[in-house]
C-alpha cells in the first residue's frame, strides 16, 4: 500500500522548474552565504571593500580554485587526490629550475633565450610534469585498482620529496632575460582582475561545459554514480578514472606556474597543505565525496567563500593561528550538510 | 525460424558444474520463461548468452551464425540486449542520460563535439511513450519508483532495435502495481517482434507473458514445453524435483 502511495506521489510531481533546480544546488546556497558575508563586511569594515582588498581576495582564491576544478573531476568519480599540494610543489620547482638558466647547460640558454622561448618551454614542461604525475596516480588507481586514498597519500610524500631532490633545497628567483614576461603571466592583471582570476573564470566555464555537454563529462558522472553500470554500457571506465587524475595533476601544475609567476620565486615548500584547502573548496561547493555529484562552479564558489571568510577573520582581528580550525570545521560541516540533504531526499 | 540456438552448453567453475549440456532454441518474437531454483544455473546461462562468461563447452548460434562473445559489448553489437537484475542504472543521471549511456547522440565535429540534449530527450520520451510508461526523460533515476526504473532499463534496450532481450528477475523487489507495469512492458517488446528470455522466480509472471517454459535444475534442462501445455503445479514440481523431467 505504502509503495503505491509513494508511486502516486512521484507521478503527481511535475518536472522541476529552473528556480527549484537552483535551490536544490549546494553551490547556490554557498553563493548566497558569500554575498551575505560580503554584505556584512561591507558595513563593518571599510578596508574590506577597498579595491586592493577585493583584488587580493579574488587573486588569492584563484590559485586554490584552479586546483579545485581538477579536484572536482576526481571527486565526481568518487576518488580523492591528496597529492595536489605536492604536485604543485614539484611542478613549481621544475618550472623555476628551467627558468633559472644558471643550473642548465649553456647551449640550452643560448638556444632558448631567443624571444623568450625558454619561458614557454619551462611552462609547458612543468604542465607536462603535472600530467605525468597525475597519470602515475591514475594508472595505479584505475588499472591496478589500488585505493585512491592510499595511492595519492603515497604520491603526496613522493612528489614533495622529488621537489626537494630537484631543487636541492635551493630557492629559485632568477628567471632569465625575459623574466618580466613570466611575472606578467602569473602576476599581471586585466580590467581590475588578476590574470589568475581570469584564468580561473575561463577554466570554470570551459571545464563546466566539458562536464555538462560532452560524452566524456557524462561518463565521468556515470563512473562515480555506478561504475558497474558504466562498464556494462561499454564505457572505458579505466581510462575515465585514469584521466581525471591527469586533469587534477595538470590543474595543480597550472596553478603552480601562475603562483610562481606572481610570487617571483619558488621553494620546495610551495603548495604545502594546499590539498586540504582544495578538497575543502570542492566539497563546500557541493561535490559529493561518494561520487556522482559536483560542478566547476561549485569549486569556484567554494574557493571564493573560504578565502573571503579567511580574509574577514583576519580583518576582524582574529589570530591567524585559528585558520586551520575553521578550515577543519568547514570540511566537516560541508559533508554533514550533504548528509542532511540526502536524508531529506 | 529460431533466432538463438543453444547446443549442449556446458559451464564449470572449477569442480562445480553450473550447466550440463543445456540445449534449446528461442524463436523470433518468442518469449521464453526460464525458471529454476537458486543455483540452478539460470543467471549463469544468461551471462553466457550476454557475453559476460564464456561457455566451457557447447555452441551458441545467433541468427544462424556461431558466436563467441568476448565482452557484453560484443553481444550488444550483435543485437542482444540485457536488462540486469540490479538494473545497472546511474542514480545521479537523468532517465534520458541513462537510456543513452555509452551511446550518446552528439553534434559538431571533433574536438568540438557536444551532446545533443534535445534529440536525446525527444528520442527517450518516444521510447517511454511506446512502452506506455509515465517516466519523464529529465527526471533523475534516483527519484524514480521501481517500475519506472524498469522502464528506463527496458527503454535502453530499444535504442538499437535488438533481436533478443534478456531479462534477469525484472519483477523482483517491486510492488504489485509495478509488476503489472513491467509485464506490460515485456508484452510491448513482443508486439515489436523482439524475442525475450525472461528469468523469474514468480510463477504468475512467467505464465502471463511467456510462450515457452524452460526449467533448469542443478544445471540440467528438465523441461521445455509450450506454456499452454504446462501448469503452475507442473512447473513447481519440476523446479523442486518432485517431477523428475518431462
Amino acid at each position: 500500500m505504502s509503495s503505491v502511495k509513494f508511486n502516486q506521489e512521484i507521478i503527481s510531481k511535475t518536472e522541476k522548474n529552473l528556480f527549484q533546480k537552483l535551490v536544490s544546488e549546494q553551490s547556490f546556497w554557498v553563493t548566497i552565504a558569500l554575498f551575505g558575508i560580503c554584505f556584512i563586511m561591507f558595513f563593518v569594515e571599510d578596508a574590506f571593500s577597498s579595491k586592493d582588498n577585493l583584488f587580493n581576495i579574488t587573486r588569492n582564491f584563484s590559485f586554490i580554485g584552479i586546483m579545485a576544478i581538477g579536484m572536482t573531476f576526481v571527486i565526481i568519480t568518487a576518488g580523492i587526490d591528496l597529492s595536489v599540494g605536492s604536485i604543485m610543489g614539484v611542478t613549481g620547482v621544475i618550472c623555476g629550475l628551467l627558468l633559472d638558466a644558471q643550473f642548465l647547460p649553456e647551449w640550452y640558454s643560448k638556444a632558448s633565450y631567443f624571444e623568450g622561448v625558454y619561458v614557454w618551454v619551462s611552462i609547458i614542461l612543468a604542465l607536462l610534469a603535472g600530467i605525468l604525475i597525475g597519470a602515475v596516480n591514475g594508472y595505479l588507481i584505475a588499472y591496478l585498482k589500488l585505493s585512491p586514498f592510499v595511492v595519492t597519500l603515497g604520491m603526496m610524500a613522493a612528489a614533495r620529496s622529488l621537489a626537494l631532490v630537484v631543487s636541492n633545497n635551493k630557492m629559485f628567483y632568477e628567471f632569465g632575460p625575459k623574466d618580466e614576461m613570466f611575472y606578467e603571466i602569473g602576476g599581471g592583471s586585466m580590467l581590475g582582475l588578476a590574470n589568475a582570476t581570469w584564468l580561473l573564470i575561463f577554466l570554470t566555464i570551459v571545464m563546466g561545459l566539458v562536464l555538462k555537454y560532452t560524452s566524456y563529462g557524462k561518463h565521468v558522472f556515470a563512473v562515480g554514480s555506478n561504475k558497474k553500470a558504466a562498464e556494462l554500457s561499454g564505457i572505458n571506465i579505466r581510462w575515465i578514472e585514469m584521466s581525471v587524475y591527469m586533469i587534477s595533476g595538470l590543474f595543480a601544475a597550472i596553478s603552480a606556474v601562475m603562483i610562481v609567476g606572481w610570487m617571483g620565486s619558488v621553494t620546495n615548500a610551495l603548495g604545502y597543505t594546499y590539498e586540504l584547502r582544495v578538497i575543502a573548496a570542492t566539497v563546500i561547493g557541493g561535490a559529493n565525496l561518494m561520487g556522482g555529484v559536483g560542478g566547476t562552479f561549485g569549486a569556484f564558489i567554494g574557493a571564493a567563500l573560504m578565502e573571503t571568510i579567511r580574509n574577514s577573520l583576519l580583518m576582524a582581528g582574529i589570530d591567524p593561528y585559528w585558520q586551520g580550525t575553521f578550515l577543519g570545521l568547514f570540511i566537516v560541516g560541508a559533508v554533514w550538510l550533504e548528509k542532511v540533504k540526502n536524508k531529506k531526499n | 525460424m529460431s533466432i538463438l540456438s543453444l547446443n549442449n552448453i556446458e559451464k564449470n567453475f572449477g569442480a562445480i558444474q553450473a550447466l550440463i549440456g543445456v540445449s534449446f532454441d528461442i524463436k523470433e518474437a518468442e518469449t521464453v520463461g526460464l525458471m529454476g531454483d537458486n543455483g540452478a544455473g539460470k543467471s549463469t546461462l544468461l551471462k553466457i548468452i550476454a557475453g559476460n562468461f564464456k561457455p566451457s563447452g557447447g555452441e551458441i548460434k545467433f541468427e544462424n551464425n556461431t558466436v563467441a562473445f568476448e565482452k557484453p559489448i560484443d553481444a550488444r553489437k550483435s543485437g542482444i540486449e540485457v536488462v540486469y537484475q540490479d538494473l545497472a542504472l546511474c542514480n545521479h543521471l537523468t532517465a534520458a542520460s541513462n537510456v543513452f549511456l555509452g551511446r550518446e547522440i552528439q553534434k559538431g565535429i571533433w574536438p568540438f563535439k557536444y551532446l545533443d540534449y534535445p534529440a536525446m530527450f525527444k528520442k527517450s520520451s518516444e521510447l517511454f511513450e511506446e512502452l506506455k510508461s509515465e517516466t519523464r526523460p529529465k527526471d533523475l533515476v534516483m527519484q524514480m519508483s521501481g517500475g519506472q526504473r524498469q522502464a528506463v532499463a527496458i527503454a535502453r534496450t530499444r535504442l538499437t532495435n535488438p533481436k533478443l532481450v534478456l531479462m534477469d528477475e525484472p519483477t523482483a523487489a517491486i510492488s504489485v502495481r509495478q509488476v503489472a507495469e513491467v509485464l506490460d512492458l515485456i508484452k510491448r517488446l513482443k508486439d515489436q517482434g523482439i524475442a525475450v528470455m525472461l528469468i523469474s522466480h514468480r510463477m504468475p509472471d512467467i505464465f502471463e507473458v511467456c510462450d515457452k517454459l524452460v526449467v533448469l535444475r542443478r544445471g540440467e534442462k528438465v523441461c521445455e514445453k509450450n506454456i499452454k501445455d504446462s501448469s503452475t503445479e507442473e512447473a513447481t514440481g519440476l523446479i523442486t524435483g518432485a517431477i523428475d523431467r518431462v
